[in-house]
C-alpha cells in the first residue's frame, strides 16, 4: 500500500512538473532574458544566438505556444548571461593574448 | 539542450584556437607595441617581403596569389574607382565638393587616415571625415557599409597606392587611450565563438578557415575598401569589422561605433610605413 502511495505521488508531481507553461510563465522568463541582454549589451558583447532565441520566444509565444516560449526565453536568459561572463572575464583576460 | 549544444560550442572554440601566454601590457606605449607586432609577424613569416603583407592572404599562399594575379588584369574595383572618381568630382548643391573637406584636395592622403582630432578628443576615420563633410553642406550622410561609400574611399585610396601608411598618435592621453581601446578591442574574445580579431589574424594568418585564408593583421587595413567575391560587391573596413563580428555569432557595433574607429586607427598605426594597396580583391 505504502509502495502505491508513492508511486501516485511520484506519479503526481511528475505531471506537476510537465504541467504546460502559461503566458505569465513566457513573461516572466522574457522579462528576465531581456534584462540579461541589456547587460549584455552594456558591455556591448552580445551574441547573435542570443537574439535569435529571444525572436523565436516571442514568435512561439505569438502562435500560443508558451512552452517552446518560455524554453526559448530561458535559452535567451542562458545564452546573455554567458555573453555577460565572456566579457567580465576578458575585461583582464585580452592583455595575455598581446603581441609583446 | 539549446544551451548545452552553445557551451559545448563556446568551450570547442576555446580548445581549438587555445590562449596565447603573454604577459600583461601594463603601459601604453604605442613604439614598443608597433615594434613588438611588426617582429612577430617578420620572423613568423621570412619570406614574405615586408610590403607584401598588405596583399592579405595572397601574400600567405601561392595558389591563392596566382588566381589574384589573373584576375587583377581585370580588377573587378575599377568599376568603383571610376564611380568614386566621378563622385568626387562632382559639386554638392551648395556648390561646393569634397576636395573642399580635405588637405591637399582630397588626393593622395589616404595614408593619413585614421587620425586624432585633438579638438573633439576621438579618432576620425576617412569614412567618418568623408560623411561629416557630406552633412556639413548640407548632404545626407551614406550609409558606411558599401555602395557610394565603398567607392568613394576606393578612389582615394587609389590617389594615395604606394605611399606608405603615416599614423600619429600624438602625446596626449586621449589618443593614447583611442590606441588602447583599440587593440584591447583587437585582442578581446566575443561572440559565441569566442573569437578575437586576433584569434584569427594574429594567431593563424595563413591557415585556412573553411576555405579562406586567413590573412595577416600587419597591413590588413592597407587594402580597404575591398571587393569580395563572397560579397558579390565592394565593401569598406566598416563592413569588413561588422562581418567579422557576425562570423564568430557577436551582434555587431554600429558602424564607425568609437570602438571600430579606435581598432582601425590602432591597426592603421601597426601598418605604419608600409604602402597602402587599396582598394583590394578578396575571395
Amino acid at each position: 500500500m505504502r509502495a502505491w502511495m508513492c508511486l501516485a505521488v511520484t506519479l503526481l508531481l511528475a505531471g506537476a512538473a510537465q504541467a504546460a507553461s502559461t503566458e505569465a510563465d513566457f513573461k516572466t522568463a522574457l522579462a528576465a532574458a531581456v534584462a540579461a541582454e541589456q547587460d549584455a549589451g552594456g558591455l556591448k558583447n552580445q551574441w547573435i544566438p542570443t537574439e535569435q532565441a529571444l525572436a523565436a520566444a516571442k514568435t512561439a509565444a505569438a502562435a500560443g505556444d508558451f512552452d517552446t516560449a518560455v524554453a526559448q526565453a530561458k535559452a535567451a536568459e542562458a545564452l546573455a548571461k554567458a555573453s555577460i561572463a565572456q566579457a567580465k572575464e576578458q575585461q583582464t583576460a585580452w592583455k595575455a593574448g598581446v603581441i609583446r | 539542450m539549446r544551451i548545452f549544444r552553445a557551451i559545448a560550442v563556446v568551450l570547442a572554440a576555446l580548445v581549438v584556437v587555445g590562449a596565447r601566454p603573454a604577459a600583461a601590457a601594463d603601459s601604453i606605449d604605442p613604439d614598443t607595441g608597433f615594434k613588438a607586432f611588426r617582429d612577430y609577424f617578420t620572423k613568423r613569416f621570412p619570406n614574405v617581403p615586408l610590403n607584401d603583407f598588405v596583399n592579405g592572404p595572397y601574400s600567405m599562399d601561392a595558389e591563392l596569389r596566382k588566381q589574384w594575379e589573373a584576375i587583377d588584369d581585370f580588377s573587378p574595383y575599377d568599376f568603383a574607382i571610376d564611380r568614386g572618381k566621378e563622385m568626387f568630382a562632382t559639386p554638392f548643391k551648395n556648390g561646393k565638393s569634397y576636395g573642399d573637406c580635405f588637405p591637399d584636395s582630397g588626393i593622395g592622403i589616404r595614408q593619413n587616415y585614421p587620425y586624432f582630432d585633438d579638438k573633439t578628443g576621438e579618432v576620425i576615420t576617412l569614412e567618418l571625415a568623408l560623411n561629416r563633410c557630406r552633412e556639413a553642406n548640407g548632404e545626407e550622410p551614406y550609409s558606411y557599409v558599401k555602395d557610394e561609400m565603398a567607392s568613394l574611399t576606393a578612389y582615394m585610396a587609389f590617389t594615395s597606392r604606394g605611399k606608405p601608411f603615416d599614423i600619429k598618435i600624438p602625446n596626449d592621453p586621449r589618443a593614447l587611450a583611442a590606441y588602447e581601446k583599440g587593440e584591447e578591442y583587437f585582442y578581446t574574445r566575443r561572440g559565441q565563438l569566442n573569437f578575437s580579431c586576433a584569434s584569427c589574424h594574429v594567431q593563424n594568418p595563413g591557415n585556412h578557415i573553411r576555405t579562406e585564408v586567413l590573412a595577416p593583421a600587419l597591413g590588413i587595413v592597407a587594402a580597404m575598401p575591398i571587393y569580395r567575391s563572397e560579397w558579390n560587391g565592394m565593401g569598406t573596413m566598416s563592413r569588413r569589422l561588422v562581418t567579422c563580428n557576425s562570423q564568430v555569432r557577436g551582434v555587431p557595433l554600429k558602424p564607425q561605433d568609437e570602438l571600430y574607429r579606435d581598432v582601425e586607427y590602432y591597426l592603421s598605426y601597426m601598418s605604419n610605413g608600409l604602402p597602402i594597396s587599396g582598394p583590394g580583391a578578396r575571395p
